[in-house]
């Protein structure tokens, strides 16, 4: 009786009927503590023998995120930085339970890295590597329609859940464990905001950095979805740029959803010149509606406390919260 | 990556992309040789000399022009090439125009109307899948057709799985009112422009117009193509393309050097690192009353060297009148960026417009520090508002 039970639970676990809802449907529910990487996430690190990789695992590390191996193709078997090398990521599955990948593998072969984690049943992918083609990215994200993952980036400084699990190459110096969550396109910014949020007395939940590049796992929307379900995020700061719809359409999602939560966003770019690309491959104003101005307007439309200087983001929110 | 039209056009071809053919030529000799050459490989007895540089709407600037003999595309070409081309797409100076496009008549009168169509191919960044996007208005500036008229303006998304399919290049040309040879032409048009966006890792084809002749085939009259920067590792011989006569002289330097640049009016200089925060100052530039006079990553690793060219590129703009250095040390370290700074300036020496430094993160307080004491004419701040209130306080 139990073996029938048992065996039935192994097929509908092969067949993925156990497997979470998609970003969109998803609840608090199963989700005990924090957004995306928590102190229980198992990461492994793909390219983690090259010179970015290693550098970062050590720096995760130090942090207390538990990096359980890497994978670099025909290193395995061999240790590194204490930790085992695996030659596929499904090995590193397998033999260390990882779930949850960073990826530093250049851009030529950054997209078959990503595609490898998602078959091998990594449930977050964090995608580091600058400059993979759009082409690679569009085959990407078809590709993992159907899997159950999360993927954020590529281009993005990863997802840090203060005093947990850093997972990216954000400086785990400047965050201190809060309640607000950020989202955000660029790096520095990001950097920018936690760090007022420290110096504000707020601290943070989870940050998430999305990345700059036209096509990106985990969209704007997503990720302050995620926060705003997170019961251990009180409040959201959103930094966006030029380009894209993406901060409207999360502005929109935030108002429909009722959430009480407050929202400070920020939207970089109100002076880059039309038709230029600013850096990230994604920041360049195409039509009236992409302008940082077009956003601000939505965004406050929406009900999002917009603020005209990156210098106010903390103060703000304080102020909110006060 | 952006093409001239004579590139575009040779990589449509070698698709199989019906075009409007022609030979570039950098001297009025040439345009002849070539007018005489395309005159006995296509029969066409009329030229259309047409500017080489990378703007839109070159025809009001007087960049495109029709020659009827062969004294008139020596003339012609005589007056575009060395000329400020102007178009609206172009700054108030213009382009310099360093070579022509000598190409066939194809509004040849004959037994249909001629019509002309706009199609581009591009991602659609909502969806995260390529689209070909399409109207029976061309020849015209589609932001107009999209603004007026946005019924007329049509897309259709392609599955990456399967590519385009038959029945879409059907329903496109269905759409564009099409039949008979016309039809069967321009189904074929669609899928070689699509298998070439694909296959050359591109980021934008505009075609605008896509000609039906007179005699019902269908053709790239113009092409406006871009690569993406990112995929060109693939594409060796066309990153060879690439014409640096055609881009802003300070950002091909600060290209080469490793920095991402781009050069605008404003007099106030700024260096920072990352490309979000880099937008930022500019906008904090703005909101304390100056106006940012260039968008500058230094990226990652803001050592002395990188420091030091940017400085000198930001420098040679005359009209700086002051620089706000912007630098959030994450993994870098800002001592280091001080010391880099410190050093830069000693290097360059006689600057004469006043530096705001502004370092946060690892080791901020040791590096605003080294800054207070080195002596220099540098202005400190830690806090990101104690930057931009200085820099309105000397330029507001």
């Amino acid at each position: 009786m139990v073996n029938t039970y048992f065996k039935n639970w192994c097929d509908k676990k092969s067949k993925g009927l156990f497997s979470q809802p998609k970003l969109k449907n998803r609840t608090n529910f199963y989700r005990t503590m924090s957004v995306l990487v928590n102190k229980d996430s198992k990461v492994i690190v793909q390219g983690f023998t090259g010179s970015e990789g290693s550098f970062h695992a050590g720096q995760m590390m130090e942090y207390g995120t538990q990096v359980v191996g890497g994978v670099t193709p025909g290193k395995g078997g061999q240790t590194h930085l204490g930790k085992p090398v695996f030659n596929t990521v499904a090995n590193a599955v397998k033999e260390v339970g990882a779930d949850v990948s960073i990826i530093f593998v250049p851009p030529a072969f950054a997209a078959d890295a990503i595609m490898e984690a998602a078959e091998a049943g990594i449930k977050v992918i964090i995608t580091i590597t600058e400059g993979i083609p759009v082409k690679d990215m569009i085959m990407v994200k078809e590709y993992l329609a159907d899997k159950d993952c999360t993927m954020v980036g590529p281009n993005c400084p990863g997802v840090m859940t203060a005093g947990e699990a850093k997972v990216g190459i954000m400086p785990g110096f400047i965050f201190s464990k809060g309640r607000i969550g950020v989202v955000s396109k660029s790096g520095t910014l990001t950097y920018e905001a936690v760090d007022q949020l420290t110096k504000a007395g707020l601290g943070q939940s989870t940050a998430i950095g999305i990345g700059g590049d036209p096509i990106i796992g985990t969209s704007m929307q997503d990720a302050v979805e995620l926060l705003l379900n997170d019961p251990e995020t009180d409040g959201v700061v959103m930094i966006g740029e030029i380009g894209g719809s993406m901060e409207p359409d999360a502005a929109k999602w935030i108002k429909a959803s009722g959430s009480k939560k407050p929202v400070v966003g920020f939207i970089a770019g109100e002076t880059a010149p039309a038709g230029r690309t600013m850096g990230h491959a994604g920041a360049i104003v195409g039509g009236s509606d992409d302008t940082a101005q077009a956003k601000k307007k939505i965004m406050s439309e929406c009900g999002i406390h917009v603020v005209d200087s990156p210098a106010q983001i903390g103060a703000k929110m304080a102020e909110l919260l006060g | 990556m952006n093409l001239h039209e004579y590139q575009g056009k040779e990589i449509l071809a070698s698709y199989g992309v019906g075009i409007q053919r022609g030979i570039v030529a950098s001297t009025p000799e040439e345009a002849v040789a070539a007018a005489e050459k395309l005159n006995a490989d296509t029969g066409t007895s009329w030229w259309v000399v047409k500017a080489q540089v990378h703007a839109g709407g070159r025809g009001k600037g007087g960049g495109v022009k029709l020659a009827k003999s062969l004294d008139e595309v020596k003339s012609i070409a005589s007056d575009i090439i060395g000329m400020q081309l102007v178009t609206p797409q172009t700054s108030a100076e213009g382009k310099l125009v360093h070579q022509v496009l000598v190409a066939e008549d194809v509004y040849y009168p004959g037994e249909s109307e001629t019509s002309e169509i706009y199609m581009s191919v591009l991602l659609n960044r909502a969806t995260g899948r390529n689209m070909i996007m399409y109207s029976t208005e061309g020849g015209m500036d589609i932001e107009a057709v999209a603004e007026n008229t946005p019924h007329l303006i049509f897309t259709e998304e392609v599955d990456f799985k399967v590519g385009l399919q038959g029945f879409q290049a059907r329903k496109i040309a269905f759409n564009l009112g099409l039949s008979g040879k016309a039809f069967k032409e321009m189904c074929k048009f669609v899928v070689s422009l699509y298998n070439a966006y694909d296959g050359i890792d591109a980021s934008l084809f505009e075609i605008n117009p896509v000609l039906k002749t007179s005699d019902d085939k269908i053709i790239a009259v113009d092409a406006k193509v871009s690569l993406d920067d990112s995929g060109l590792f693939r594409h060796k011989d066309y990153a060879e393309l690439r014409d640096k006569r055609e881009e802003d002289p300070i950002d091909v330097e600060a290209g080469d050097a490793g920095l991402n640049f781009v050069n605008l009016d404003g007099n106030v200089g700024c260096m920072v690192n990352g490309a979000g925060l880099a937008m930022a100052t500019m906008d904090i530039i703005k909101m304390a009353g100056g106006n940012p006079a260039n968008f500058l990553d230094v990226g990652g690793t803001a050592d002395a060297a990188r420091v030091e060219k940017a400085f000198r590129i930001i420098l040679q703009d005359d009209k700086v009148e002051a620089i706000l250095v912007n630098i959030f040390g994450g993994i870098v370290r800002c001592d280091r960026v001080a010391q880099g700074v410190i050093d830069a300036y000693k290097n360059i020496g006689n600057i004469k417009v006043p530096i705001i430094v502004r370092l946060q993160g690892t080791n901020a307080i040791e590096a605003k520090k080294m800054i207070d004491e080195s002596g220099l004419e540098v202005h400190s701040a830690v806090v990101l508002q104690e930057a931009a209130d200085k820099v309105k306080e000397l330029v507001g």
